[in-house]
């Protein structure tokens, strides 16, 4: 076996100064009905084989290479320089473990104390953990956080209607055994005036989305407004945002966000069908010690020199164990160093570009869907990257003759989590989009109000 | 010294150009534009010198021996790399129409089976991203299932003192009560202590088998059978699975619910503290409760995403770290159950091997020593003959020496803990390299014990002030702005 390395030589010797004549006495402790169960499993495969499985199932799957995608909602097709790749699949990265000898992790400690800092300088928050496992359960921890900044721990949660519902989904896991009285989401056109009413001393944290769940963007003014009615009553404001959009727009610590979470995978990350992906935790510099995860912080070493060190420890289960700010050990260790890649590699001017890329590509894309007949953009406020489209056929079938015609991943469709919109799809557009692609959509959408779905033939 | 990545910075250098756009233009809202972002201006080649020159500060698997207790860290085959990167796998979007993903599906559904089988379980949810995450899924598993039972007065956790932090902590979160259970002198569950807290109150036991010491828990089954006589479920905490798998089912031995550590167990890497994967596996009576959704197959034969009857809920948004999941189902396959058998055996042969080692030398203490040992071992960084020697200093000479120090100071029951993890993937030669480092450093530690407390002295840097960082925090450094 390759990676098991002993020849029969090796173990013999090894077992000679164990003092046994054979591998099963080490495993005497193990009741003899249940020692060495047969295991019903696929017989070995070598590398090339293994391989040849894999690509085969990898082919089942239709990719980002095969088809114009614009679909988002929570996972992006954003476009990742090859300078990531190449530092992530550095062997000194990614076969390293959390950093507990700092001596001889310097590597990964400067990487995410500079990521820290850019995720700071990204959000205007003071400070950034190093990692939560993704957007859904960064939020889930901001809330858990969110209770014990009172004495005694505030109980009741406001969750914006157009946070992600799988974000929502997940703060309802984690807390289930809480007694906490999750609301504000029952009803779906709950804006953030009337978030704000709902707040009270009974508060302790409104959850909100910008640009949300919907791609509004909520402007400084109407933000400013909900951190300060929140604040008024002791509670915190925890904004999930989308890392890409802060390339352009006011960061939530401009607007008095006290916690700001973001699913990172679109700084440099892959699709990877959903995951491993990056929750990104930033908050203000006196949530610090309530704050959950690994903390990488400054120090000097005995000679004087910078060096690095995770820190404040104490807030985390191998020190505190029960009495901790949170369960979590590993991370996304990794993922954030790959958005710490792409953040330097984009730098001030690539991000910006991005995210204007986004912006006017979606908006000319919501421009001729919204002149369809039969199409309507329902997009109140200005928005980012994303848009909601009512159709005059169901979504389902809609993409169905998108992808089986066209060889497009239409949009995220919307009937199951805000029935009230009707028959409507959320569309996402990227820099990664082309013109041709939109001008696809827009005929194919063309096509499927025409009635001309079956037969398909007749479509051509 | 590496700088610090803002003064790499100079206005007006890029890493990256983008296109301009190609449609016509949108004027942008100007009431919600940022004022300044203050991110790097950096040309390419040198964002990849730093990054480079800083992955050389770091000691990894693939630089060396790295016998980091409870961690796994064992060699981490490349083919998994390659797998994962595979355009199908890597490039589609978890909210793909199901039609358009089977090939992916299809993996995730063979490995929740293939861990099933492993484990001895009757059902599997890859959702959890770590082993912490499975933890916190697990536990609440346990919580509702007592619920629906009309048993939702139960609130206590039994959780033995040797175990990891994170089953504690994901009590709490669960909003249970942590019970601590005392370890006996032979490294087993305190069985009166046990049975003095099987009340009507119990939610479940956390139990870690191995322990955390080591060691194969002997009582195992009498364990399960009076936690469950009590009206409780049995955790397993999945982080020591390697030293079992082929050798013993936690099924079989009456664990109600499991944790695997994908990224320890099946060879996923690190990545520098994650990303993990933590799959949680269950018996029949509690698979409706598992976080979801999971992979099902209908009747046509098609995969479909499934959320059981009465799930926990979602844990994670979409699927689970899938990456991790190609790794681990490329693993499982290229060994199959003789190769898993192997894996075991060799892990805890490597264990044992080193254990014996040091105890014919004699120089440090092994309190379980008279047993033997599954995949790790542990040890104390207690000298005779240098007294002012702590493990702390001899983990630190350990690094002048080309190795990756064990865990230290942990399990907390064991003063001055050296808890060491060689895993199967070491030849015997590193295991002697190791054995006679640590002898020549008991013998320093005798004779210039100065070399010890000052060490390591080849590293990248000097030993760190860790109390000086958490006095005053520095956090982040962003120009223009004080230190946070």
């Amino acid at each position: 076996m390759r990676y098991t390395p002993h020849t029969d030589a090796d173990r013999r010797a090894m077992m000679a100064t164990i003092g046994i004549a054979d591998v099963a006495e080490l495993f005497a402790d193990v009741p003899a009905a249940y020692r060495f169960p047969p295991l019903n499993l696929p017989a070995p495969l070598t590398e090339m084989e293994v391989a040849r499985e894999l690509e085969a199932l990898a082919e089942e799957n239709t990719h980002m290479g095969q088809v114009a995608c614009f679909l988002g909602a929570g996972a992006y097709n954003h476009f990742i320089p090859a300078v990531v790749d190449v530092v992530i699949s550095r062997s000194e990265f990614y076969t390293a473990y959390t950093p507990y000898q700092p001596e001889i992790s310097q590597g990964t400690l400067q990487a995410m104390f500079e990521y820290q800092s850019m995720v700071a300088a990204l959000t205007g928050m003071d400070a950034a953990n190093a990692s939560h496992y993704d957007g859904a359960t960064a939020v889930a921890e901001a809330v858990i956080m969110a209770l014990h900044v009172h004495r005694p721990p505030r109980k009741k949660v406001l969750l914006s209607p157009v946070l992600h519902p799988q974000y929502r989904a997940v703060v309802r896991t984690y807390t289930q055994g809480m007694g906490l009285r999750i609301l504000g989401d029952e009803q779906p056109d709950t804006d953030f005036h009337a978030l704000a009413a709902l707040c009270d001393e009974e508060t302790a944290v409104v959850v909100v989305q910008n640009p949300d769940f919907l791609g509004q963007l909520h402007s400084p003014a109407e933000m400013r407004d909900l951190a300060a009615a929140v604040h008024a009553h002791g509670a915190l404001l925890a904004v999930s945002v989308d890392p890409i959009s802060l390339g352009l727009f006011t960061p939530p610590g401009a607007y008095g966000a006290d916690i700001v979470t973001a699913e990172g995978q679109a700084l440099g990350n892959s699709l990877s069908f959903g995951g491993p992906y990056l929750g990104i935790f930033a908050f203000r510099n006196e949530l610090v010690r309530r704050s959950s995860g690994r903390l990488v912080g400054e120090t000097v070493d005995a000679d004087g020199a910078c060096g690095y060190v995770l820190t404040l420890s104490t807030r985390e289960q191998h020190i505190r164990r029960g009495k901790a700010t949170s369960n979590i050990c590993t991370n996304q260790g990794l993922n954030a160093l790959a958005a710490a890649v792409y953040l330097a590699v984009m730098g001030k001017q690539g991000l910006r570009k991005v995210a204007e890329l986004c912006w006017h590509k979606a908006h000319y894309a919501a421009d001729r869907i919204a002149a369809i007949p039969g199409y309507e953009v329902l997009a109140p406020k200005p928005f980012f990257k994303e848009f909601v489209v009512r159709c005059p056929r169901p979504v389902a079938d809609i993409n169905r003759f998108l992808l089986d015609e066209y060889g497009i991943i239409g949009g995220y469709d919307l009937s199951h989590d805000y029935p009230h919109l009707g028959q409507a799809m959320l569309l996402c557009v990227t820099e990664m989009n082309t013109t041709d692609e939109i001008e696809d959509l827009v005929q194919a959408l063309n096509e499927v109000t025409e009635s001309r779905l079956i037969p398909l033939e007749e479509v051509f | 010294m590496e700088p610090f990545i803002y003064d790499l910075s100079r206005p007006g250098r890029r890493g990256v150009d983008m296109p301009d756009p190609d449609v016509p233009l949108t004027p942008l809202p100007s009431e919600y534009l940022r004022d300044d972002l203050p991110l790097p201006e950096i040309n390419e080649a040198e964002v990849v010198r730093h990054y480079i020159r800083l992955s050389q500060k770091n000691y990894a698997v693939d630089k060396g021996f790295y016998p980091l207790g409870s961690c796994t860290m064992k060699y981490n085959p490349k083919i998994n790399e390659r797998m994962a990167r595979l355009p199908g796998f890597a490039q589609i979007h978890p909210l793909q129409d199901p039609s358009t993903v089977q090939g992916a599906m299809q993996l995730m559904y063979e490995l929740q089976q293939m861990l099933a089988e492993i484990a001895g379980l009757a059902a599997v949810s890859l959702q959890p991203a770590a082993g912490a995450h499975g933890e916190l899924s697990g536990v609440l598993i346990m919580r509702a299932a007592q619920v629906a039972r009309g048993q939702g007065h139960r609130h206590k956790i039994l959780v033995p003192d040797s175990a990891h932090g994170t089953n504690p902590a994901s009590t709490t979160m669960s909003g249970l009560t942590v019970v601590e259970i005392p370890s006996g002198a032979d490294g087993n569950v305190d069985m009166d202590a046990l049975k003095a807290q099987l009340d009507d109150q119990v939610v479940g036991l956390m139990i870690t088998n191995p322990s955390t010491l080591g060691l194969f828990e002997q009582h195992i089954v009498e364990v399960c059978r009076l936690v469950h006589e009590a009206g409780g479920f049995v955790y397993g905490d999945g982080a020591n699975l390697n030293a079992i798998m082929g050798i013993a089912r936690p099924g079989d031995l009456g664990i109600d619910v499991l944790h695997f550590n994908l990224h320890k167990t099946f060879s996923t890497p690190h990545g520098g503290g994650g990303p993990g994967s933590g799959p949680v596996g269950v018996t029949a009576e509690l698979a409706d409760f598992l976080p979801g959704p999971i992979v099902a197959q209908n009747e046509a034969g098609e995969y479909v995403w499934m959320m059981p009857a009465r799930s926990i809920g979602r844990v994670k948004a979409f699927h689970g770290n899938f990456g991790m999941h190609v790794r681990a189902y490329t693993y499982i396959r290229m060994h199959g159950a003789e190769g898993l058998r192997r894996v075991s055996e060799d892990a805890v042969l490597n264990a044992n091997y080193l254990q014996a080692l040091l105890k014919q030398r004699g120089d440090y203490p092994i309190p379980h020593g008279d047993r033997f040992c599954m995949h790790e071992f542990v040890a104390q960084g207690r000298i005779a003959g240098a007294e002012g020697v702590h493990t702390l200093d001899i983990a630190k000479r350990l690094i002048d020496y080309g190795f990756h120090p064990p865990t230290i100071y942990f399990p907390l029951i064991v003063p001055e803990a050296l808890m060491i993890e060689p895993t199967e993937t070491e030849t015997k030669e590193t295991l002697d390299a190791f054995a006679d480092a640590l002898t020549a450093i008991a013998h320093e530690a005798r004779t210039d014990p100065e070399r010890l407390h000052t060490a390591p002295h080849t590293a990248p840097v000097r030993r760190l002030d860790e109390v000086r960082a958490a006095r005053q925090p520095i956090l982040a450094r962003v120009p223009g702005r004080e230190p946070a």
